[in-house]
C-alpha cells in the first residue's frame, strides 16, 4: 500500500505509523460535559466499512502527520494532506 | 446419529451411504425467542449453550455466509488461559475447562490437543512480567511454569539458542494450552445446537434492526423480517457495522490480522511457541503445516487481507526464533478482521437498546474464548444478568475507567 | 534413457548431467527438469500421496504438480516438497522421495489404502474421542507421525535471501504468447516494463507445443521476442520469477530463484530474491492449467495430463509411455494423440466423452491411425504402480480393455485467475468455455490476456497480448507501436464439460495429493458440508501444497452436480497469496537473527567493551549491564561493587540512550505545559525540572526531565524505551491537536553522548572536566548550563537518578569516546567506577525512582505517588480522563517499598501481595512486586511494588506470594525511598 505524502511523494506504507480516525477533535477540557466528550474523543472512533479519514504519521520520512482518505474495504487510497496544513486552512 | 469408532465401521461396511447431514437446512420462522446474529464460533456456541444449559431452543442463528465463516474459520487455532488480570483469566480458565470436556460434550472430535504454549522471554523485565502473569495463573489454579534458559532448551530444543541479538532467557510454559481443529469447533457446536432444535440459517444477512421504543423486536434480513424477543450480536470483525444499524457507536476498531501456513512437513514443533522480541507465534498442525502469525497490519480494514511489509515483519521474527524454517515454503497467507477493542479485552454485556445484547471486541483472542464466550453470553441472554465471569467485561468500563488492559497499551486498539 | 526420443526437444544434448534419485544414479541433459529427466530414465513411480500413501507418478509438467514432490539436496541444504516439474536439473542433483517408509516401492503406510473405507473424509471428527486422555497420548501422536510430506533438516537455513524493489509502468506476468506479445508492444512503446515468468525458458506453452507462429516453430518466435526484450534498456525480463501475490496500490510480490538450478552455488550470491514491484498497470498473462477428469484409477502412475504429455514430447524429447490412450472432452486432447503419433509413438485409442462422432478439424490423420471412440468414458485403470491397461465403457454399456502404459487426460483448461482474485474479486463462470475467468470487478490496474482470460487459441492469445498492451499504454497516456499479430493456430474452443465418471466403481481422485475422491465429495454433500468452503475444509480438497490447482474446479463441479446448483452458483473458495509456494526465508531477507532489528551503539561502546562490559539491549541500544572485573564470577559481585562505589566515591554511566528532544519556538513552554502534568512555563532558564507525561486516557506514559536552555528553547529527555513514542506524541500534539502552536522539535538522541557522573566525589571529577565553576552556589541542584568540556562545547546538567550528588555531562556524540576516556582519567584519583544498568537499577530502587516496571501503562500518576505533580491549575493531555472513577479508586494498588519481614529473605519481582489472613488466590491479590534488588548499601533485598493502600501502610506486613517458585513469605511495607528521603545528598 502506498501513501501519497504531500512532502515526500508516494511512499510505502511501512514508513508510516497509523493512529486511526482523523475526524475526532480534542474537546474543551473545561466544557460542561468534558468527561463525556473526552470519552467520546478517546474511545469512540469512526470505524466505517468504506471511506475513512485517518491519521498516518510519516515517521520514517518527513515526520508529518497526514490525514489520509482510504477505503477500508478495498484499501484504495484517495489522497493525503498534511494534518497541520489542513487545520490551518480551516482557520 | 452418534459419532463413534463403531459408527465409522458400520457406515464403512455399508459403503458410507447412510451418514446423516450434520445440520438441517431450515427456512426461517417468523419469530423466535432469541435470534443470534453471527454463525461463527461464538454465535454457534451461544446457541448450543442456550439449548443445553437453559433449555431455550426457540432460537435461530443467522449467518450471512456459511457457518463458521467468521474468525473461527481463519485463526491460528490456539487455546490458552495465560492471562494476567483477574477480570480476564478466570473466564479463560473456564474456557479451557470447557475445551477439555468439549468433544465428549458435543460428540464431535475437534482435536483439542493440549501440547503446551510457551511464551519466551528475552530480558529481565520480560521475565518479571512473565512471573507476574504466571503467578496470576497459578493463584487461579491454572498451570504455569517459569523456565530458565536451560529449561527452554530442554523443552524446545528446536529453537535458535545461538542468536545473541535477543537471546532466549527463559519462558512461561502453560502445558494445558495447545491447539484445536478450528473448523470442527464451529461444526461441533452447530451440530449440537441443531440437534437440540436451534435453527441455523446460512446465507441470511442481517440488514437492519426493528427497534420500537428503545426495544429491539426483530431483525431485517436478506430473507425477510425475523421477529425476536431478544437479539444477541456475535459478529466480531463486523461489530461496528452491525451495531451502527442499531444506532450504536462502540469502542472498537476493525483491523486485519494476517496468518500463515507452510507446506506440510514432518513434525518438528510439538506445541505452541511465542517469540518475545518481536510478535511471532508458531505451531504445527496435525497435517504438518507450520501455522504462524504476528502483528496486525495496523490500519483499519474490513478486507480480510493484508500487505507484504507485515508478512516480512512477522517472518523476520520467525526466522530469528527458528532459522530452520527458512527452507520450508510459505503455502498460504490469509487475513481475518479483528474486533480490536480499546483496552484489548472483550465486551459481553447488555446494550443501551433493550433486548439487544453484545458479544464483541475479541481482538485476536476470540478463538480460545469460544466455549466460555458461548457459555456466558447464553447466560446473559437467558437471564439478563452478566455471568459472574464476565462482570469485568462490561461496555461501560471505558467510561468508568475500569479497564481490562493486559498489556498496558492504552486506548490505541492496533497496539493491543 | 529409455524414454528419450532420438531427436528434438529444447534440451542441450551436448551437456549431459548426472543426478540421483533415492540413491540411484541417472543421467539427463541441460534444459531438463527433474521430472523430464526421470521420465526419460523410465522412472514413473516418484511419490506417495498424503493420506493413503498411494503410488504416484507425475501428473503435470508445471508448477501445479500435485504428485511429484521431492526432497532436494542434503544436510542443512535439504529442501522438502520441491516439485520435480519445476526443479531444473543440474549436475550432481540429489533427489529423494518423501512420505514413505521404508522405501518408495514398499511403503508400510500404504496399508492406509486398504483401510480407505474407514478413513473417508472427516472420519477423524467422528472418533478418537474415547477415552479423553488417549487423544494426546495415543491417537494424535500416531496421526502426527503420519503428518506432512517432506522433512526439514532442523538446521538453520544456510542460504541468504535478498530483497529487491522494482518500479515499472507495466508488469507483465507470464512470458507465454500473450505475455511476450504484450511485453514486446509495451517495450517498443518505450514504457518501463518488467516481464516475469516462473519458468527458466520464456515461451510458455509455445515451448511445449508443436505449433507454428508466423510459419516457424513457436518456441523460435518466443526466443526471438525474448531476446529483443532482453536487449531493450527499458525492459527487464525476469526468468525463474513467480509473481505470487497482488497487494495494494499496484504492489506485487515476486520471488526470483537465483541459484536453485546451479550445481555449484556461487559464493556470495543469495539463493533467491523477494521483489516488491510497484506497477502502474499489470498485464496478467499467466496462462491456464489443464484439469483432470475424475475416474477410477485416475491416479495410477502413467495417467498424465494430455498437455503435459505434449510438453514432455516437444520440449524435453521424452515419451512418457510407449502405448497411449487419450481421454478427452475437448479438442485439445486430440493434439496429444497427434504429437505422439508424429513422434513415432503408439496410440491405442482416443476416447472422447463428447457425443456426435465428430473428428476435430485437422485430426483426420489421427483418426486414421488410431481407434477413436465418442461418447465413451473410462471406468478403470489396470495396474497399481504403473498403468497396464485402460477399461472403457461405451454408450451401449459395453466394456472393453485397451492395453496401454500411458493415459493422457484432458478435462479442459482452467485459466489461472488466482492473482486477479487476491484482492477480493471472485472469478466468474463462463459456460461457453466451461471455465472460471477473472471478474470484471477486479482492480482497474489489472488487464488479463491470453489463456488466463479464456482465450485458448494461440492466435487469440497473441492478439489479446497486443490489445492488453495497447490498453495499458493508452491508460498511461502512451502511444502504442504499430505491431502485427503473428499468424498462428486459431482452433475454436470446443468443450463439453465432463467432470467425473459416475459409473466409477473404484476411487476417482480429484485432489491427488490429499487423496480426496469423488466419493468424499459425495459424502460431504450427504453430510451437509455443501458450501464450497465447507467442502474444502471437511474433505481437505485443495489444501495440499498445490492449493488445488488441478483439483478445485473439478471438486466444486461435482458438488454442483450433487446439489443441482450451477457451477456459477456454487462458486469458488478464496484464492490467497502466494500463488506458488515461496521459501519462508525469502520473506525475512537478511533482517533476521542479529539483523532482525538494527543495533544501536553508544559512543562509549568500544571503551565499554575494553572494560569487560556485558551488554543488554534497550530500545535497540546495547547498554553496558555491568563491567566484570577480574575475579568476579557472578554479575551480582560486579553490580554490588559498582553500586557501592557510587555511594562511596564516584561512578560513571553512559546515559546517552535516553531520548533527547530539542524543542524550540515561542510556544515551546506552552507545549510542555500541555504535555506534562506539571508546569514548565515557570521554569527558569538554566534549570531542569522533572516532568510526568500522561496518555490521553489518563495513564502514565513517560517521565523525564526537561531543561530550559533559553526562553524559547527546551531540551526534553525521555526514557530509552519511549524515545520514539514520545517524539510521535509531541508531533501529534503540535500537528494534529494544536497546529496553531508555534514550535518545532527534533530528536537529538543520537547527536549527543551523555554521561552521568554520580557520587560524593562527582563534583571534583566534573570540575576537572569543564572550564566553568561547578560549585553548589554557582551550579545548584537541577542546574543546566552550556559549558566547555575538555575544550569542546558541551552541556552540563545537575541531575541525579542515583540519589547522590550527580551531574550529567553531554558532548556531541563524536566526542563521546574521548570524553569517557577523559572522565576515567581525571576520575582515577577518586577510583571512579564505571557502572552499568544493573547498578543503575539498584541505585534507583534505593531511591524509590520508577522505571519501566512501574511505568507499565497500567498505572496512574496517583498510583505511583505523583498525585501532587498533576497541576490543578491547567489542562494537560490525559488530565480529564485520569479523573475517571476507576482511576481514582482508593483501592487501586499504589507504590510502596518492601523489605522481607525477616530482614534477609530474597524478594522476587512478579510476586503478588496477599493480606496475611487472606487465602492465596487471584481474587485476593492486592498488588504485585514491580522491582527488586539486593541493596549493598542496606545489606538486604529491597523491592518496589504496587499494593492496595500503598506507602501509607508502611509498617504493615503482607505476604509476598510467588507460586511459580513456591515462595510465600511475609514482607513489610515500607516507604519507597529507602535512602536519604530528604534528598540531602543530591543537593550537597
Amino acid at each position: 500500500m502506498r501513501i501519497p505524502c504531500p512532502l515526500c511523494g508516494e511512499r510505502d506504507s511501512k514508513e508510516f505509523s497509523i493512529l486511526g480516525d482523523a475526524t475526532v477533535k480534542r474537546p474543551d477540557p473545561d466544557g460542561p460535559d468534558a468527561a463525556g466528550e473526552f470519552f467520546d474523543y478517546v474511545y469512540l472512533r469512526d470505524n466505517p466499512a468504506g471511506t475513512h479519514c485517518e491519521l498516518w504519521f510519516h515517521e520514517a520520512g518527513c515526520r508529518q502527520w497526514l490525514v489520509v482518505t482510504r477505503n477500508t474495504l478495498t484499501h484504495e487510497v484517495a489522497g493525503a494532506e498534511l494534518s497541520a496544513g489542513r487545520k490551518a486552512k480551516k482557520r | 446419529m452418534r459419532y463413534s469408532a463403531l459408527s465409522i465401521v458400520k457406515n464403512a461396511l455399508s459403503g458410507n451411504r447412510h451418514w446423516k447431514p450434520v445440520w438441517r437446512e431450515r427456512e426461517p420462522k417468523k419469530a423466535y425467542d432469541i435470534v443470534i446474529i453471527g454463525g461463527g464460533g461464538h454465535g454457534l456456541a451461544t446457541a448450543y449453550y442456550l439449548a443445553r444449559n437453559f433449555n431455550l431452543t426457540n432460537v435461530a442463528v443467522v449467518e450471512k455466509g456459511y457457518l463458521g465463516s467468521g474468525n473461527v474459520g481463519r485463526n491460528t487455532t490456539i487455546i490458552r488461559a495465560n492471562y494476567l488480570l483477574h477480570g480476564n483469566n478466570p473466564f479463560y480458565a473456564h474456557s479451557l475447562k470447557l475445551w477439555e470436556g468439549l468433544e465428549r460434550d458435543f460428540n464431535f472430535n475437534a482435536m483439542v490437543s493440549q501440547r503446551g504454549v510457551l511464551n519466551l522471554v528475552h530480558s529481565d523485565a520480560q521475565y518479571d512480567a512473565a512471573a507476574r502473569r504466571g503467578n496470576s495463573m497459578r493463584l487461579l489454579g491454572v498451570d504455569a511454569e517459569l523456565l530458565d534458559r536451560r529449561g527452554v532448551q530442554k523443552y524446545a530444543p528446536y529453537l535458535n539458542f545461538d542468536q545473541e541479538r535477543f537471546p532466549i532467557q527463559g519462558g512461561l510454559l502453560h502445558r494445558r494450552g495447545g491447539n484445536v481443529r478450528h473448523d470442527a469447533v464451529a461444526w461441533g457446536y452447530a451440530r449440537g445446537a441443531d440437534a437440540r432444535g436451534v435453527d441455523l440459517l446460512q446465507n441470511t444477512e442481517v440488514t437492519g434492526f426493528k427497534i420500537s421504543r428503545g426495544r429491539v423486536t426483530g431483525v431485517e434480513t436478506s430473507r425477510g423480517l425475523i421477529r425476536a424477543k431478544k437479539v444477541g450480536m456475535a459478529v466480531a470483525g463486523s461489530t461496528s457495522r452491525v451495531a451502527a444499524m442499531a444506532g450504536m457507536r462502540l469502542p472498537i476498531e476493525s483491523h486485519v490480522l494476517q496468518a500463515f501456513v507452510s507446506e506440510g512437513l514432518k513434525p518438528i514443533v510439538p506445541g505452541v511457541v511465542t517469540f518475545g522480541a518481536g510478535h511471532f507465534y508458531l505451531s504445527q498442525s496435525d497435517k504438518g503445516g507450520l501455522v504462524f502469525g504476528g502483528d496486525l497490519d495496523m490500519y483499519n480494514s474490513y478486507a480480510q487481507r493484508g500487505n507484504l511489509p507485515t508478512v516480512e515483519h512477522v517472518i523476520e521474527a520467525g526466522m530469528t526464533l527458528m532459522p530452520s524454517i527458512g527452507r520450508a515454503r510459505l503455502l498460504r497467507s490469509w487475513g481475518g478482521v479483528m474486533d480490536m477493542s480499546m483496552d484489548g479485552s472483550p465486551i459481553i454485556d447488555l446494550t443501551p437498546v433493550k433486548g439487544l445484547y453484545l458479544n464483541a471486541g475479541w481482538c485476536y483472542g476470540g478463538f480460545k474464548a469460544t466455549p466460555a464466550s458461548g457459555w456466558c453470553f447464553a447466560h446473559l441472554l437467558a437471564t439478563d444478568e452478566p455471568h459472574q465471569l464476565t462482570r469485568a467485561m462490561g461496555l461501560d468500563r471505558f467510561e468508568r475507567g475500569h479497564l481490562l488492559d493486559e498489556t498496558g497499551r492504552g486506548a490505541q486498539p492496533n497496539l493491543h | 534413457m529409455s524414454g528419450r526420443l532420438e531427436r528434438g526437444g529444447l534440451i542441450d544434448r551436448s551437456k549431459p548431467l548426472g543426478f540421483s534419485f533415492d540413491s540411484r544414479r541417472h543421467q539427463g541433459y541441460h534444459g531438463d527438469t527433474l521430472a523430464s529427466a526421470l521420465l526419460a530414465n523410465g522412472v514413473r513411480l516418484v511419490g506417495r500421496s498424503f493420506k493413503y500413501h498411494r503410488p504416484r507418478g507425475f501428473l503435470s509438467a508445471g508448477p501445479e504438480e500435485p504428485n511429484g514432490l521431492f526432497e532436494i539436496g542434503e544436510g542443512a541444504h535439504r529442501e522438502p516438497n520441491t516439485r520435480g516439474t519445476v526443479q531444473e536439473l543440474y549436475d550432481g542433483l540429489v533427489a529423494s522421495s518423501q512420505n514413505r517408509w521404508p522405501s518408495l516401492r514398499f511403503d508400510v503406510l500404504s496399508f492406509n489404502d486398504w483401510l480407505a473405507p474407514f478413513l473417508s473424509a472427516g472420519f477423524y471428527y467422528k472418533t478418537f474421542m474415547w477415552p479423553a486422555s488417549f487423544w494426546e497420548k495415543v491417537y494424535e501422536p500416531f496421526i502426527r507421525r503420519a503428518a506432512g510430506l517432506g522433512a526439514l533438516s532442523g538446521e538453520p537455513d544456510p542460504d541468504a535471501y535478498d530483497h529487491g524493489y522494482g518500479f515499472c509502468d507495466i508488469l507483465v506476468v507470464g512470458a507465454g504468447p500473450a505475455g511476450l506479445m504484450a511485453a514486446l508492444a509495451a517495450g517498443r512503446a518505450g514504457a518501463r516494463v518488467i516481464v516475469a515468468d516462473e519458468d527458466f525458458l520464456p515461451g510458455g506453452r509455445l515451448n511445449g507445443e508443436a505449433l507454428e507462429v508466423d510459419g516457424r516453430p513457436g518456441h523460435e518466435w518466443a526466443g526471438e521476442v525474448a531476446a529483443e526484450l532482453a536487449s531493450m534498456p527499458n525492459v527487464r525480463v525476469m526468468k525463474r520469477t513467480a509473481v505470487f501475490g497482488a497487494y495494494d496500490s499496484g504492489d506485487w510480490g515476486l520471488y526470483e530463484r537465483l541459484t536453485d538450478h546451479l550445481g555449484q552455488k556461487p559464493e556470495g550470491i543469495a539463493r533467491g530474491r523477494l521483489w516488491h514491484v510497484n506497477a502502474r498497470r499489470t498485464i496478467i498473462a499467466c496462462g491456464s492449467i489443464e484439469r483432470p477428469i475424475a475416474f477410477a484409477g485416475n491416479d495410477v502412475p502413467g495417467v498424465m495430463m494430455a498437455g503435459a504429455v505434449r510438453t514432455y514430447l516437444n520440449r524435453f524429447a521424452v515419451a512418457p509411455g510407449k502405448r497411449a490412450v487419450v481421454f478427452t472432452n475437448n479438442e485439445d486432447g486430440w493434439r496429444t494423440a497427434r504429437d505422439l503419433l508424429d513422434a513415432g509413438q503408439e496410440v491405442a485409442a482416443v476416447v472422447d466423452t463428447r457425443k456426435g462422432d465428430r473428428v476435430p478439424a485437422g485430426m483426420e490423420a489421427v483418426a486414421g491411425e488410431t481407434r477413436v471412440a465418442f461418447g465413451v468414458r473410462i471406468t478403470g485403470v489396470l495396474g497399481r504402480k504403473s498403468v497396464r491397461g485402460v477399461e472403457i465403457l461405451d454408450g451401449d454399456g459395453h466394456s472393453s480393455v485397451f492395453a496401454a502404459d500411458l493415459l493422457a487426460v484432458s478435462g479442459g483448461w482452467n485459466p489461472t485467475v488466482h492473482l486477479t482474485s487476491h484482492k477480493g474479486a471472485k472469478p466468474v463462470w463462463r459456460e461457453d468455455i466451461a471455465a472460471f475467468v477473472a471478474s470484471k470487478d477486479r482492480p482497474g490496474d489489472q488487464i488479463i490476456a491470453g489463456t488466463a482470460n479464456g482465450a485458448f487459441s494461440t492466435a487469440q492469445a497473441l492478439g489479446e497480448g497486443l490489445s492488453a498492451a495497447e490498453q495499458a499504454l493508452s491508460d498511461l497516456g502512451r502511444k502504442a507501436p504499430r505491431l502485427r499479430v503473428p499468424k498462428a493456430e486459431n482452433t475454436a474452443t470446443a468443450i463439453e464439460a465432463f467432470w467425473h465418471v459416475g459409473e466409477a466403481r473404484g476411487r476417482a481422485f480429484i485432489d491427488f495429493q490429499n487423496d480426496v475422491t469423488a466419493k468424499d465429495v459425495k459424502l460431504a454433500h450427504a453430510e451437509g458440508y455443501r458450501a464450497v468452503e465447507h467442502l474444502k475444509r471437511y474433505t481437505t480438497l485443495g489444501m495440499a501444497t498445490d492449493q488445488g490447482k488441478t483439483a478445485n474446479v473439478t471438486g466444486l463441479a461435482v458438488m454442483a452436480e450433487l446439489t443441482g446448483r450451477t457451477i456459477a452458483e456454487t462458486g469458488t473458495t478464496v484464492f490467497r497469496p502466494p500463488t506458488t509456494p515461496v521459501p519462508i526465508g525469502a520473506f525475512a531477507g537478511r533482517a533476521h537473527g542479529r539483523h532482525q532489528q538494527p543495533t544501536r551503539l553508544t559512543a562509549s561502546h568500544d571503551w565499554a567493551t575494553e572494560r569487560g562490559a556485558v551488554f543488554v539491549e534497550a530500545g535497540n541500544w546495547l547498554r553496558a549491564q555491568w563491567f566484570a572485573q577480574p575475579g568476579e564470577t557472578d554479575w551480582r559481585q560486579s553490580c554490588d561493587r559498582e553500586a557501592a562505589a557510587v555511594r562511596r566515591s564516584v561512578g560513571v554511566c553512559d546515559v546517552s540512550t535516553l531520548g533527547k528532544i530539542d524543542i524550540q519556538g515561542p510556544d515551546a513552554a506552552t507545549l510542555l505545559d500541555r504535555v506534562y502534568t506539571n508546569t514548565f512555563s515557570t521554569l527558569a532558564v538554566g534549570k531542569a525540572r522533572y516532568g510526568l507525561m500522561l496518555r490521553e486516557d489518563g495513564m502514565m506514559f513517560d517521565d523525564g526531565t526537561a531543561s530550559r536552555l533559553g526562553e524559547t528553547h527546551f531540551l526534553m529527555t525521555t526514557t530509552t524505551a519511549n524515545a520514539v513514542g514520545v517524539m510521535r506524541h509531541l508531533e501529534h500534539a503540535t500537528q494534529v491537536i494544536w497546529p496553531d502552536l508555534d514550535v518545532q522539535m527534533i530528536s537529538a538522541t543520537e547527536q549527543w553522548a551523555q554521561f552521568a557522573i554520580a557520587g560524593p566525589k562527582s563534583r571534583e571529577v566534573v570540575a576537572r572536566l569543564v572550564d566553568e565553576d561547578v560549585s553548589n552556589e554557582a551550579f545548584p541542584y537541577m542546574g543546566v548550563a552550556e559549558v566547555t568540556v575538555c575544550g569542546v562545547a558541551g552541556r552540563l546538567f545537575r541531575l541525579s537518578f542515583s540519589g547522590e550528588l550527580g551531574f550529567e555531562v553531554a558532548v556531541p556524540a563524536r566526542h563521546g569516546d574521548a570524553l569517557i576516556r577523559a572522565i576515567m582519567e581525571v576520575g582515577a584519583q577518586f577510583e571512579i567506577t564505571p557502572y552499568g544498568t544493573e547498578a543503575l537499577n539498584v541505585l534507583r530502587i534505593e531511591k524509590g525512582h520508577v522505571t519501566g516496571a512501574e511505568l507499565n501503562g497500567q498505572t496512574t500518576a496517583a498510583d505511583l505517588g505523583f498525585a501532587r505533580m498533576v497541576s490543578a491549575k491547567k489542562d494537560c493531555i490525559g488530565k480529564v480522563m485520569a479523573g475517571r472513577e476507576g482511576l481514582v479508586d482508593e483501592d487501586r494498588p499504589r507504590l510502596a517499598g518492601f523489605v522481607a519481614a525477616d530482614g534477609q529473605a530474597r524478594l522476587w519481582a512478579g510476586s503478588h501481595f496477599i493480606e496475611e489472613d487472606a487465602p492465596a488466590d487471584l481474587a485476593h491479590s492486592i498488588g504485585h512486586m514491580t522491582s527488586v534488588c539486593y541493596s549493598p548499601h542496606l545489606g538486604r533485598y529491597i523491592g518496589l511494588g504496587l499494593v492496595r493502600g500503598g506507602a501509607a501502610r508502611a509498617g504493615d506486613t503482607v505476604r509476598m506470594v510467588h507460586p511459580l517458585k513456591g515462595i510465600d513469605i511475609a514482607v513489610e511495607i515500607a516507604h519507597p525511598v529507602f535512602l536519604d528521603p530528604q534528598g540531602e545528598r543530591l543537593r550537597g
